[in-house]
């Protein structure tokens, strides 16, 4: 705790640089990477951030030093071409999208990886630490490249402000954008732009193998959460200032330990918590909703089993054991059990003994399966000409999932019929 | 059977379209009126969407020329609106209904401005033409297959365009969205507003449109309803490929060889 108030107060210069630098270019390339992944073109990101390790070596080899902006310039240059060949190789030839950007990717990767090799066997002394760009390293950031940060980072967030109808437009419907007149090349290449720079920043803090996963995680995780595009703009950008933070803190808290890749390990864990906890998307949610309908199924069988039972004595109140249930309908006898134990709390059972009772409302209830399943009875007969010996395993399931709307809209259609097709009455209340 | 028209809402001229150097309409020379419900009807592969794509300028053309209004496309785009199939979306886009009928409006609106108040009631106004007023807050991906197109339909009617290009309204909806569909479109033509729809189920051809324009690679007919819409007809536009001609398109295609000499 008190690591982390004194990490808090920033007073050493150095994790104000770190901690602002990683927060800004998570942000922005959340951001940006929104749109990216909604175009479903995650994979650009990592064909940009592997094109620019040429650029970032053709800087540094005109400058002589690692003057920021050169290298910004040449990582720009290469990122950016890169792109246009990928959708040239798309346009003028038979090669697949991802065929092109594996292909792009290699080439220009290899290149770069190239270039690194000559310059570090140069003899150059200010060379050190330009492999750096290969995993990245938040924790070297320093005053001056804050400022070229800051000023990329603005700029890539105005413009997607400036530019979100369009964004969201051509990532819908690119054709009804060219349709309406906007010119969709330019406002493609404003995107684009916006991408290659916030790789080319990016990739400062977590490298160029981990720069794939800054720009596209944060929107892969906030889709979970939301429906809108602006939130899950807003959502990104939150996951991932919240991960430039985190991965700036792990690195002061415990020194040995690299930012860049923190900043990976925290987003990714943002988005598998996303993934497992989500409400409506999430795996625990949709788990949970199974249980909750299989639950509501072997309830409503009981009431079902233990109404028709009353059926044939005319006595819907007589106690019934467990054993006369299972002799009537066959449950696995630990879900009856559990089954029975919860319609009494639901107040819809009342036990006595080791007998079980309906309540008027078990009946009503029992009633209300029995009628719907002998409706759908009637429905499939009627309106699908399906056999009657044939009907009864559909409608098992079918009682469970009808809504008071559509049983309203099932008797109105069938005009209130008095027998199902097995000639069994149909209990209206 | 071609009949052209005095004063056409959409003329085409020797159009000839092309994917990749292999010609999919060829010589398309039409024309139609104002104020009718029209219909383009053909087998699969027939070359529907693409003509209506290749008005919008959605794809280029090989040769011919195509006039809206007797405009070029760019001078009269904001009387004229395009509805996509309903497949060429993602629908799983994390959009309301609201929003994606909102897109509408954005023509009108250019770069960069946004919707306005005037802009949302138009919206909602539309929506309420297609019974779906009640869904706007919805997410997209919960609307069954007609919802979807009664969305699309919304959106073309919030653009409130003088002639709509439809491609496939009636793909895979249900029969009481296929019926509000054919109303509207109905209403929209008593307000001398065209409609020009792909559509390719016969049993209701010709109880839907006034003008039929009958596609198969080439033009085979276009004219009204009762003229076109005949046994012989029809059967030049299904019956009996084209042998030859799909022959020189593959030629073509594999050889790469350009549609007109010089260009």
């Amino acid at each position: 705790m008190e690591l982390l108030l004194e990490f808090l107060s920033f007073s050493d210069p150095n994790i104000r640089f770190v901690v602002l630098g990683s927060v800004l270019l998570t942000a922005s390339s959340a951001i940006v990477g929104c749109f990216t992944f909604l175009k479903k073109k995650a994979l650009v990101g990592d064909a940009v951030a592997h094109s620019i390790l040429p650029g970032v070596c053709l800087g540094f080899l005109l400058a002589g030093s690692k003057n920021p902006l050169y290298l910004i310039v040449g990582a720009f240059i290469t990122g950016w071409l890169s792109l246009v060949i990928i959708d040239a190789i798309v346009a003028k030839s038979k090669i697949k999208e991802d065929t092109a950007i594996g292909l792009i990717l290699s080439v220009f990767f290899g290149m770069g990886i190239l270039l690194l090799t000559m310059i570090q066997h140069s003899g150059n002394a200010a060379q050190s630490g330009l492999d750096q760009f290969l995993f990245g390293k938040a924790a070297a950031l320093v005053g001056q490249d804050l400022i070229v940060f800051s000023i990329v980072a603005v700029t890539l967030i105005f413009f997607v402000v400036l530019f979100f109808k369009e964004f969201t437009l051509i990532s819908f419907d690119k054709d009804l954008a060219i349709a309406l007149g906007f010119p969709v090349r330019r406002i493609e290449l404003v995107l684009t732009t916006l991408t290659v720079l916030a790789v080319v920043i990016g990739i400062q803090a977590v490298g160029v193998v981990l720069m794939a996963a800054i720009l596209i995680t944060p929107a892969a995780a906030a889709r979970f959460w939301t429906d809108r595009v602006k939130i899950m703009v807003i959502l990104a950008a939150l996951f991932g200032a919240f991960s430039g933070f985190a991965g700036a803190f792990i690195s002061y808290a415990a020194p040995a330990m690299p930012t860049g890749p923190w900043i990976v390990v925290v987003i990714s864990i943002i988005a598998f918590t996303s993934f497992f906890f989500a409400p409506k998307k999430g795996i625990l949610y949709r788990t949970w909703n199974q249980r909750k309908i299989k639950r509501q199924m072997v309830e409503e069988n009981i009431l079902k089993t233990i109404y028709s039972l009353g059926a044939i004595s005319k006595n819907y109140f007589q106690p019934k054991t467990e054993q006369e249930i299972l002799a009537a309908r066959n449950f696995e006898t630990s879900q009856l059990h559990l089954g029975l134990n919860r319609l009494k709390n639901q107040g819809y059972l009342k036990r006595s003994g080791d007998q079980w009772v309906l309540s008027p409302e078990g009946r009503d209830k029992g009633q209300h399966v029995v009628k719907l399943h002998r409706l759908w009875e009637v429905y499939l007969t009627k309106y699908l000409r399906i056999a009657p010996d044939h009907v009864h395993e559909d409608a098992e399931t079918i009682e469970h999932v009808i809504t008071p709307e559509l049983e309203a809209k099932l008797e109105k259609l069938l005009e209130y019929p008095k027998l199902d097709p097995h000639e069994s009455e149909i209990p209206y209340k | 059977m071609i009949k052209q028209v005095e004063n056409p809402v959409l003329e085409i001229h020797d159009l000839t379209v092309s994917y990749d150097k292999k010609p999919v309409l060829w010589d398309i020379d039409l024309s139609v009126p104002k104020g009718k419900v029209i219909g383009i009807i053909g087998p699969n592969g027939a070359g529907k969407s693409t003509l209506i794509k290749a008005i919008m300028g959605l794809i280029p053309i090989s040769s011919g020329y195509i006039k809206l209004f007797d405009e070029k496309l760019d001078a009269v785009r904001d009387h004229i609106s395009y509805v996509p199939q309903r497949e060429s979306v993602d629908w799983d886009f994390p959009t309301s209904v609201r929003e994606v009928v909102l897109m509408g409006r954005y023509g009108k609106l250019g770069l960069f401005r946004r919707p306005r108040k005037a802009d949302i009631e138009v919206a909602m106004d539309s929506l309420r033409k297609v019974g779906m007023e009640a869904h706007a807050e919805r997410q997209i991906s919960q609307l069954s297959g007609g919802q979807q197109q009664r969305i699309f339909l919304a959106r073309a009617l919030a653009q409130q365009a003088d002639l709509y290009l439809m491609d496939e309204p009636f793909a895979g909806v249900d029969a009481a969205t296929e019926k509000a569909i054919i109303r509207l479109l109905r209403e929209m033509a008593i307000q001398n507003k065209t409609v020009v729809a792909v559509h390719h189920d016969l049993q209701t051809a010709s109880k839907y449109f006034d003008w039929i324009i009958l596609l198969n690679l080439r033009l085979v007919a276009s004219g009204p309803t009762e003229d076109v819409f005949t046994p012989d007809l029809l059967q030049e536009t299904y019956g009996g490929k084209l042998t030859l001609l799909s022959e020189i398109t593959t030629l073509m295609a594999k050889e790469q060889f350009p549609h007109r000499e010089a260009k």
